[in-house]
């Protein structure tokens, strides 16, 4: 019965940010898209969240960072790699500068929303990078 | 591909296990077959039930119980049952937030589960999922579901130990969950109970499950009622106390009388997976039929009412009914 079938997300604020209100948002309209979403909270390490994605086997990872916090996004890519969790596609959002947002794509990151993105085009961008 | 899956199950393989449990949600094709070679490593698992209204510290109680446990060398699996939106099919699965402290624990498997089927299935995959995590060799499982519903009321006869969670001043979530949930009751927590009222929230409580509690003095076991602070980890080494005492009290039984409760309990899981597998089959083969839309448009146009359409189409696509139909 295929049509039991749902899109799982992974929803995390990553290392030392308690910005939660963006990942909230962005988990409740998915949610309303039908989704799955798996809500981690704040203050999340890259190990943390590798953990989760695996016991909850999820189509996607969804990170929120406000915090100039970067670096732990690429660590959790990095961790994923050596995880064999490539598959799973890494979304970004939040208060990401350009030229970060070029190293983490550059790193393997799938997609950065930048402020002022809207739902639509969340929810449009995982429904196509799960279908595959 | 079968027994290698299992291998690795048995063997404690996180990554199968999760993607067999995630497979069982979607319903994907060959998970029975699976299911079917697992069963017979399942069984060793204690199973801990806790339900309650929402907001009343399921998850946080989970999380603590899982500490205590860890601390006395225990392994442990819990899945988290969490409401799909009737509306748009998505659920969030926000229990891990107050577990995320044991996430990195290879002893501890945590899981959330949607509960997604229309069709009553939420019991059978979250036993299936029980099921998973019993061959993956945790020595408890603790099933956390949200106890509104029949669903969740029959996931609690599954559990050796159910654990109901209350909490003070909200006399509307005891009126929620009374009707069918305290009979299946084996311990009460009143959490929160720092906060004012705590008293007669016990005191009702007592009033409340009284009946229920002389029907269990029979079988040796009278629910107790405790205070606890989930947040604070208040209570909980008594809960735990109890439950241990309760599972004791089960043993302790007659021969006979495990054996009749095993088999109450093997006949209730049983014709609930017909149950669940007949309507989903029949319904699906009944509502993609020509039929069953032909039968829709005669109703909309007015040449047919809803009885006759239901008569007809259930003689027509199931004629093991029209026996029942002709007395």
């Amino acid at each position: 019965m295929s049509n039991r079938r749902r899109i799982k997300v992974l929803i995390s604020v990553i290392g030392l940010d308690g910005h939660s209100t963006g990942a909230e948002i962005v988990s409740r309209f998915l949610m309303d898209a039908g989704m799955e979403v798996v809500y981690l909270g704040i203050y999340q390490t890259p190990e943390m969240i590798v953990s989760a994605a695996i016991q909850e086997t999820v189509d996607v990872i969804g990170i929120s960072s406000h915090a100039s916090n970067y670096e732990q996004i690429g660590l959790l890519i990095d961790l994923m790699k050596k995880d064999n969790l490539n598959d799973i596609p890494v979304i970004c959002g939040g208060t990401i500068p350009k030229q970060y947002a070029e190293v983490l794509i550059k790193k393997g990151v799938s997609k950065i929303f930048p402020p002022q993105s809207t739902s639509e085009s969340i929810i449009n961008y995982i429904v196509s990078s799960v279908k595959r | 591909m079968v027994n290698s899956v299992v291998k690795k199950i048995v063997n404690g393989d996180v990554r199968v296990a999760a993607k067999l449990i995630r497979d069982i949600d979607d319903g994907t094709p060959g998970t029975r077959e699976i299911l079917k070679a697992l069963y017979g490593h399942t069984g060793n698992a204690y199973i801990i039930g806790i339900t309650g209204a929402p907001g009343v510290g399921k998850s946080t109680v989970a999380d603590q119980m899982v500490h205590a446990l860890r601390k006395n060398g225990k392994t442990v699996g819990v899945l988290a049952v969490d409401p799909t939106s009737p509306l748009s099919g998505g659920a969030i699965l926000g229990d891990r937030i107050r577990m995320q402290r044991h996430s990195l624990d290879e002893g501890v498997f945590i899981r959330s589960l949607a509960t997604r089927g229309q069709f009553g299935g939420l019991t059978q995959s979250t036993r299936s999922a029980i099921d998973v995590v019993d061959a993956m060799g945790k020595d408890y499982i603790i099933v956390e579901t949200v106890g509104v519903g029949q669903d969740e009321i029959d996931i609690a006869k599954s559990a050796h130990t159910t654990v109901i969670v209350v909490v003070p001043g909200m006399g509307d979530n005891i009126q929620a969950i009374k009707a069918g949930i305290f009979e299946v009751g084996d311990i009460f927590v009143i959490n929160k109970s720092d906060r004012p009222d705590a008293e007669k929230t016990l005191n009702d409580l007592k009033a409340m499950i009284d009946i229920t509690r002389k029907k269990f003095k029979k079988e040796g076991w009278e629910p107790p009622i405790l205070m606890a602070e989930a947040v604070s980890n208040k209570g909980i080494v008594e809960l735990l106390n109890e439950i241990e005492k309760h599972r004791k009290n089960r043993k302790a039984l007659s021969r006979e009388s495990i054996i009749r409760h095993k088999k109450a309990i093997a006949r209730f899981e049983l014709i609930d997976m017909i149950k669940s597998r007949l309507v989903e089959e029949a319904l699906n083969h009944i509502i993609n039929s020509l039929e069953f839309k032909k039968y829709l448009d005669c109703i909309m146009d007015g040449t047919k009412d809803p009885y006759s359409a239901c008569d007809e189409l259930l003689s027509a696509k199931l004629n093991f009914l029209e026996d029942e139909n002709t007395e």
